[in-house]
């Protein structure tokens, strides 16, 4: 029997971008990236990729990515695809356009999982490195009535089982969860694979899935925020640091230790 | 037609109160005091009054006490259960829920259970005057930016960053009605079970506890130089920490991780040796009293947020500095 797994990816835009290019556009309430800088997929759904490749090296298993948003640069969602992934849909409206509201997401990713005629494992990244919601899963789970194991490092079937080690803030603890069921993975899982010629060669040659609102027989009211972006902006510091100088830097190491005292914080 | 009431989530965790469970009476007040409704705390796995008292002396008007022999210990599955029976009884217009290690898996659920929309990781809670809704104030991007957002939808459900507000005082006058609440949880509501727990969190001090952090980061280079992070910190009475290039380097376990993704401390003095100080770093760290920055780039982000800071070679500077420290505690 062929387990069937989803992975959630999103397109985000590149977080280890210089500091200086970050900007935001306060009255669009959105950050403005300059065109040489391409977006990415986000971090830890390459980890999610890697944690499904990895059960599909042991299992006879198929990994289908499904992506929600608009706007795809379709060279960076397929490297999913050239990592290992069979399959790739795109879930592609104006209507999906990144916003802060997991609610109308999950909604628009319920649909499309249930419209691929559901899957035993959805496996997604923590969180997303734009909103930092880490709800999306949780939120999933919630609308297609499974259970959910977040913050995963190893993640193995057993049975008819899922069986997963969770970074816990002393440790860590192994949750065994029923399929089908939704997980989310950590970095402490490790480095995703970097794709092989053969594997770009071949996500070169497959076309993605495209599915738009009509497509996914959405009803508009559904996707109504339930929580809207007020405002958005960079926060202001007003820090100013003292900078300790010396005749060299073990001169200033010790003024600093004297500086500190001074201060009664040592 | 909701209630006027304020409802905070929490739970017991071994034996006493989980503590960001008293820190969300603190924003239960303020928005009180903006909304004048009337604030419930509902705690899970306690039959035990004089917790209750505390509660109340602490700001809530009325106290759930919530048991039933699973919710003794966690269980996402039972406790996601639990909160939204309370919920739905209650009925609140607005809900808090502490996203700390668990709650970042219950509070998602609970709003999505109900139907509702959810705050995520929120520095600051209000009420709009206009739309009397609640307002939170969240940083996103890994704190490179902060975002506003309006509660649509009801109830009202934030989730607050742990230690982002203190406890109030207590106040032994105030007075509040405790009441019992046995909750329902059918067995088959439970679908994931823990097997094995697993600690590997380093002895001494814990990172959260500790009133001095010493870290280090990827310009470290390696594993060794931790173990001179770990002798300051030992004549410092503090903790060693880590940023997440150096866990994922092996150099240091994840649990010693601050950060976005590790742990959020509020030290009073954080001393940081060879970390850039990237948005997601400080998002864990911007509590912190007094942050000292040792890094060999002077444009390095920690600059920004130090109130002390060398810029120069560490492998000069630690051991000098450690050298100091040695002499003026010692003396």
């Amino acid at each position: 029997m062929s387990i069937k797994i989803a992975v959630l990816a999103k397109q985000v835009v590149d977080p280890d971008m210089p500091p200086s290019a970050f900007k935001i556009d306060e009255t669009l309430k959105q950050v403005t990236t300059p065109s040489t800088i391409p977006p990415v997929v986000n971090g830890f759904d390459e980890n999610a990729v890697e944690a499904a490749l990895i059960l599909k090296d042991a299992l006879q298993a198929t990994v289908t990515v499904i992506s929600s948003g608009t706007g795809f640069a379709l060279d960076v969602m397929k490297k999913p695809l050239s990592m290992g992934a069979d399959e790739l849909v795109l879930l592609d409206d104006e209507a999906f356009s990144n916003t802060i509201d997991t609610f109308s997401i999950a909604t628009i990713l319920a649909s499309s999982i249930e419209k691929l005629g559901g899957f035993d494992l959805i496996i997604c990244g923590r969180q997303a490195s734009d909103w930092d919601n880490a709800q999306l899963p949780l939120g999933l789970a919630e609308l297609l009535n499974m259970p959910c194991i977040t913050l995963g490092k190893k993640v193995d079937i057993i049975d008819d089982k899922v069986r997963v080690e969770r970074v816990t803030s002393e440790g860590y603890e192994i949750i065994e969860g029923s399929l089908p069921c939704v997980v989310t993975v950590s970095n402490e899982l490790g480095q995703p694979r970097y794709p092989t010629l053969r594997g770009i060669m071949a996500a070169t040659r497959k076309k993605p899935t495209v599915w738009n609102t009509g497509d996914l027989e959405l009803d508009p009211d559904t996707l109504i925020p339930k929580v809207q972006l007020r405002d958005l902006f960079v926060p202001v510091n007003t820090q100013e640091c003292e900078f300790i100088e010396g005749e060299d830097e073990v001169d200033a190491a010790k003024n600093l230790a004297l500086r500190l005292r001074e201060e009664k914080l040592i | 037609m909701a209630t006027q009431e304020i409802l905070v989530l929490t739970y017991m965790k071994d034996g006493s109160l989980e503590p960001s469970g008293l820190e969300l009476l603190n924003p239960a007040t303020e928005l009180s005091n903006q909304n004048g409704m009337q604030i419930g705390i509902a705690i899970l796995g306690s039959e035990d009054e004089s917790i209750a008292e505390e509660c109340i002396s602490k700001g809530a008007d009325k106290v759930y006490l919530v048991s039933n022999d699973i919710l003794k210990t966690y269980n996402s599955d039972a406790y996601v259960h639990a909160m939204t029976q309370v919920a739905a009884k209650i009925d609140p217009s607005i809900i808090l829920i502490s996203r700390n290690i668990e709650g970042r898996e219950l509070a998602a659920r609970v709003a999505f259970r109900l139907g509702t929309g959810l705050a995520q990781d929120c520095l600051e809670v209000s009420i709009d005057k206009e739309t009397n809704r609640m307002l939170a104030n969240r940083p996103v991007y890994g704190g490179s930016a902060i975002a506003i957002v309006d509660c649509q939808s009801d109830p009202q459900v934030a989730a607050i960053r742990p230690k982002a507000y203190e406890a109030l005082e207590a106040d032994t006058a105030r007075t509040g009605e405790i009441e019992l609440f046995e909750a329902d949880i059918p067995e088959n509501v439970i679908k994931v079970h823990t097997i094995e727990t697993v600690a590997e969190e380093a002895e001494g001090i814990q990172l959260e506890d500790a009133r001095i952090v010493v870290a280090g980061g990827r310009g470290l280079g390696g594993p060794e130089p931790f173990e001179q992070l770990g002798e300051l910190a030992d004549l410092l009475d503090g903790a060693v920490g880590a940023s997440r290039a150096a866990v994922d380097s092996g150099w240091i376990p994840h649990s010693q991780q601050v950060g976005l993704t590790g742990k959020t401390i509020t030290p009073d003095v954080y001393i940081t040796v060879a970390i850039s100080g990237a948005s997601q770093h400080m998002a864990g760290c911007t509590g912190s009293k007094v942050i000292v920055a040792i890094n060999k780039d002077p444009e390095a982000n920690i600059f920004k947020d130090a109130k002390y800071g060398i810029v120069g070679d560490w492998e000069n500077i630690l051991p000098a500095l450690t050298e100091t420290v040695r002499e003026l505690t010692q003396s």
